[in-house]
């Protein structure tokens, strides 16, 4: 066990832990954000992702010590208890089913429009594509990020 | 304050913060005392006693009492509870709806508690698609009967007769004088009714009063927001997932390596280097490591040293040889040959004879989140937080299981990730309150990815052959279907000799369950036919992960891909359009009491007009395509229960490289009265989809030994890239019957999950001129195929 320091959510952080341990269990055990689930180990399905300095990142593979930069986690999207405009677009849309994968989804979308604010329909389903949800609500995922294309939701642009 | 819940205090927030819940208190003054969630104090409760803590037992709530499912506060909102869940469909808002509609009180003064087995009637949990359809009108009665004591209670305060008033969002007002009101709580708020209804059973509840006229209804019919997407999309929702305890210790299983492998040795001190290690448990072949950690418990799961003993004979065949396997074993259960007419006669007379063999693997749920639970032994009872759809079916289950009495026993439901049937959620609660049992605290178990994927409840595999014939005039003479399943070792819910520990352990039934084999649901008129069906088992029957159990409509989506595919081919022997060629023998089907009939017609029709359907047969004849990417369109159709659906699919399939894509989806549904059309046009659209990937990915493989297909490498899934360009579902909900003004809330869940396989198989026919009798499609079978028919 050793200290880690962790900004998350622009807090600072700090657990006595395995260095080698995923960010995930610190995240959802130590931190209690549970924004982040566990859905592989294996960074297959997304469902665990955080942003790490605008880039998704699989927390299920990633090594807390590894970790340089601030952690966004699903918490930490809403600012001045405003949702971003894509949880919104994802009310507005209805997009979850059981919503486990959720996190996953709006975490890599978030990614997406953060480097590319106006992606063509192709470009959401190649960036998605590594977003898994067993309920199948890709449909609507993809309607609630081309409604924040669109600018269409109430509560503005991106960013 | 106390509470008889004891639930921690995280998980009273998030229950009521999710259901917007205020507490359920009554004054101590019009009877017992009864608090089962309470938080901090919320204004208008002062002056309320507490009733003192107790630590179970928990009997089971009253479904008779009115109050087991209404509270009104005194604040005027109400909570309601019902014994149901919500795998993610939004059932929980339709229950609500329904429930606001009969009491006469806004939607969001509202909130709902599901699934609890100490504080909501036992309803059986959920399955089968019943929850609106049957467990539904309970909800609807009691809340009729609140609303009808609640006016006897308005007429007498205001002094007037009941009929000189008028309900709108839980206020009593003169009709004559809107000003002279008295809302529902200064009436009852804070205390009980004290009004039982009657009923042999939950089902079998009768009241007093009236259910409302669908042309009254006003939250019926809306389609209102779900109450739980936003805390699902912040992050702050806390699942069953999310749960911890004080002195909380983590739990991983260590599965035999190959399927019947019997313990040897387990080296503890293997792990004993692994920080956090508590203890190695162990019973028979199952086996469970304890560490303080999550991590912890993951490293020791994968570094403990256990020799196993490989069975001395395969338990199973490898997935390639299946289906040989399937047409060789020795049936378990043959049915009785159902026969109408004279099959021989008819297809002598037969212009066109035709015949075809199907195949569906084993294809499983695997949970986007691998099967979890916390089970809490505290002060001698067992309390175990899970997303098992059947909270009620756990609580028994794991009572037997434990040999404690059920009053000892509770599940409390969470949200968690989908639930479509028999999932390993009810194993992960059986090994969870094993292991708090031997440790003596809080044990949380974790199944990992393998686990999940590998070991979860399958569907059944099936082997069909059909031969059909059709007169010259392209009629449908005669049918014979016949059904194979590999569904002998089928698991029920919850059963305590059956969940995978008990198996491990070497508990076990005299005899498996029956299993089944189905035939197709449609109204066709068909007027000679011969229908058969039998199960086989596998070598082995318990400890294997080939085990099967209920997943979304458990014999539907094969059932129905044959048979519908195999209609397809019927109807192209007659060379007849696919949408005329089913109109045509719905026309000649007798009708029966829900007006199937009628309804299937106007579901085909509405499909085929709402995708733009032009008459002619099937294939496009691909010969005349240029290019690699041919196009089809296919439809399917069946009914579930009461609930009919007819899909279409436009398919694009690259002969080059067998990749099909599917462009457009198009679903007629009629489940009657719709509680809320948006929650049930993405039901419907998420139940294409979720067979859209059992279409084109989803198979179970496996050697002789073991699975082989454990993670979303070897076992893929749809993803982004598959889904289709448009999704149009039509609600065509419509009763034909003019003398049955209400119509009924008929099931949606698994309907639209049908008939989809046999309308992709159907359109990539129309493609390619090629039939498809195997799912999944994936291009390496598609390319053969196409390679083989040289197109």
């Amino acid at each position: 066990m050793s200290n880690v320091k962790l900004n998350v959510n622009g807090a600072m952080h700090e657990v006595d832990v395995d260095p080698s341990t995923p960010l995930l269990y610190v995240l959802r055990n130590d931190l209690d954000l549970h924004g982040p689930r566990f859905g592989c180990g294996l960074g297959q399905c997304s469902v665990c992702t955080v942003i790490i300095d605008g880039v998704a990142v699989r927390s299920c593979i990633t090594p807390v010590s590894a970790v340089r930069g601030e952690v966004t986690t699903l918490e930490g999207l809403a600012k001045d208890g405003k949702l971003h405009p894509l949880q919104q677009a994802w009310i507005e849309e209805q997009a979850a089913q059981c919503g486990y994968c959720q996190n996953g989804q709006i975490m890599t979308a978030k990614a997406l429009l953060d480097r590319n604010p106006n992606p063509s329909d192709a470009e959401i389903r190649t960036a998605m594509d590594g977003a898994l949800c067993r309920c199948m609500t890709y449909y609507r995922v993809q309607a609630a990020i081309k409604r924040v294309v669109r600018g269409t939701t109430a509560s503005g642009a991106v960013k | 304050m106390s509470t008889v819940l004891q639930l921690p205090k995280a998980v009273e927030d998030s229950i009521l913060q999710s259901t917007r819940a205020s507490r359920r208190v009554f004054l101590k003054g019009s009877g017992a005392l009864v608090i089962t969630l309470s938080v901090a104090a919320l204004p208008g409760t002062d002056g309320f006693a507490a009733e003192p803590a107790t630590s179970g037992p928990y009997p089971d709530p009253d479904f008779l009492q009115l109050d087991t499912w209404i509270v009104i506060h005194p604040d005027n909102t109400a909570t309601f509870y019902v014994g149901k869940t919500d795998g993610g469909q939004g059932t929980g808002t339709a229950y609500r709806q329904m429930m606001c509609e009969e009491l006469d009180i806004a939607y969001d003064r509202t909130s709902l508690i599901m699934g609890c087995t100490d504080i909501t009637p036992d309803q059986g949990g959920s399955g089968g698609s019943d929850g609106v359809e049957r467990d539904g009108w309970a909800m609807r009665r009691v809340s009729a009967e609140a609303r009808r004591v609640l006016l006897d209670l308005g007429g007498q305060h205001l002094g007037v007769p009941v009929e000189m008033l008028a309900v709108s969002n839980a206020t009593i007002a003169l009709k004559s004088d809107a000003s002279k009101k008295v809302t529902y709580a200064e009436l009852i708020g804070g205390k009980r009714f004290n009004v039982a209804v009657t009923g042999r059973n939950v089902d079998s509840i009768a009241v007093k009063a009236a259910v409302k006229p669908v042309g009254e209804m006003r939250v019926v019919g809306q389609s209102l927001k779900r109450y739980d997407i936003p805390g699902k999309v912040d992050g702050s929702s806390k699942w069953a997932v999310d749960m911890k305890l004080p002195g909380m210790v983590h739990a991983r299983n260590v599965r035999p390596p190959l399927a019947g492998a019997t313990l040897q040795r387990i080296d503890e001190s293997s792990v004993a280097d692994v920080p956090g290690f508590i203890r190695v448990i162990s019973r028979g072949n199952y086996v469970a490591v304890i560490c303080q950690r999550e991590e912890q418990a993951i490293r020791a799961a994968r570094q403990l040293k256990v020799e196993w003993k490989a069975p001395a004979t395969a338990p199973f065949p490898a997935s390639a040889d299946l289906f040989d396997y399937m047409r060789r074993a020795t049936p378990t259960v043959t049915s009785e040959p159902q026969v109408q007419g004279d099959m021989a006669a008819a297809l002598a007379g037969a212009a066109h004879v035709i015949e075809a063999e199907y195949e569906v693997p084993f294809q499983g749920h695997t949970a986007i989140g691998p099967a979890h639970a916390l089970a809490d032994p505290s002060n001698g009872q067992m309390t175990i937080y899970s997303n098992d759809m059947k909270a009620y079916g756990l609580r028994n289950g794991v009572a037997r299981f434990l040999e404690m009495p059920r009053e000892k026993v509770r599940v409390v439901y969470m949200d968690g990730p989908q639930v479509y049937g028999r999932t390993a959620a009810d194993d992960a609660g059986f090994e969870a309150a094993f292991l708090a049992r031997e440790m003596g605290r809080p044990v949380r178990m974790q199944w990992m990815r393998d686990e999940e994927t590998g070991w979860d409840t399958k569907g059944p595999p099936y082997v069909f052959r059909l031969r059909g014939g059709v007169d010259a005039r392209g009629k449908v003479v005669a049918l014979e279907y016949d059904a194979c399943s590999a569904d002998h070792n089928h698991l029920g819910y919850n059963e305590p000799d059956t969940v995978l520990i008990a198996q491990l352990m070497g508990r076990r039934p005299e005899r498996p369950s029956r299993g089944s084999a189905e035939a197709p649901s449609v109204m066709y008129d068909i007027p000679n036919r011969r229908t058969t069906t039998r199960i086989v088992g596998l070598p082995m029957t318990w400890e294997t992960p080939l085990r099967t159990g209920n997943l979304r409509d458990p014999n539907g989506p094969q059932v129905t891909f044959a048979f519908e595919s195999f209609v397809d081919e019927l109807a192209a022997a007659a060379k007849a359009d696919p949408v005329q060629f089913r109109l045509d023998m719905l026309q000649g089907a007798s009708e029966d009491a829900v007006f199937r009939k009628a309804r299937s017609l106007a579901v085909v029709n509405a499909a085929a007009k709402t995708y733009g359907w032009e008459a002619r047969p099937s294939p496009k004849s691909p010969a005349a395509a240029r290019g690699n990417l041919l196009t089809g369109r296919g439809i399917a159709y069946t009914y579930r229960g009461n609930t009919i659906a007819a899909t279409i699919a436009e398919v694009e399939v690259n002969r080059q490289t067998g990749q099909v894509r599917v462009k457009r989806l198009v679903c007629a549904h009629d489940c009657g009265l719709a509680i809320n059309p948006d929650g049930l046009r993405h039901t419907v659209e998420c139940g294409m989809l979720h067979a859209l990937s059992r279409a084109l990915w989803e198979e179970v493989q496996f050697d002789t030994r073991k699975v082989t297909s454990v993670d979303w490498a070897t076992s893929p899934t749809l993803r982004h890239s598959d889904t289709p360009d448009v999704i149009d579902v039509v609600l065509v909900n419509g009763d034909p019957n003019p003398g049955r003004p209400d119509l009924p809330h008929y099931g949606a869940g698994e309907t639209s999950h049908k008939p989809l396989i046999a309308a992709v198989a159907n359109a990539i026919y129309d493609a390619t001129g090629t039939r498809l009798r195997r799912p999944p499609f994936r291009k390496e079978r598609v390319l053969a195929a196409l390679k083989a028919a040289r197109v």
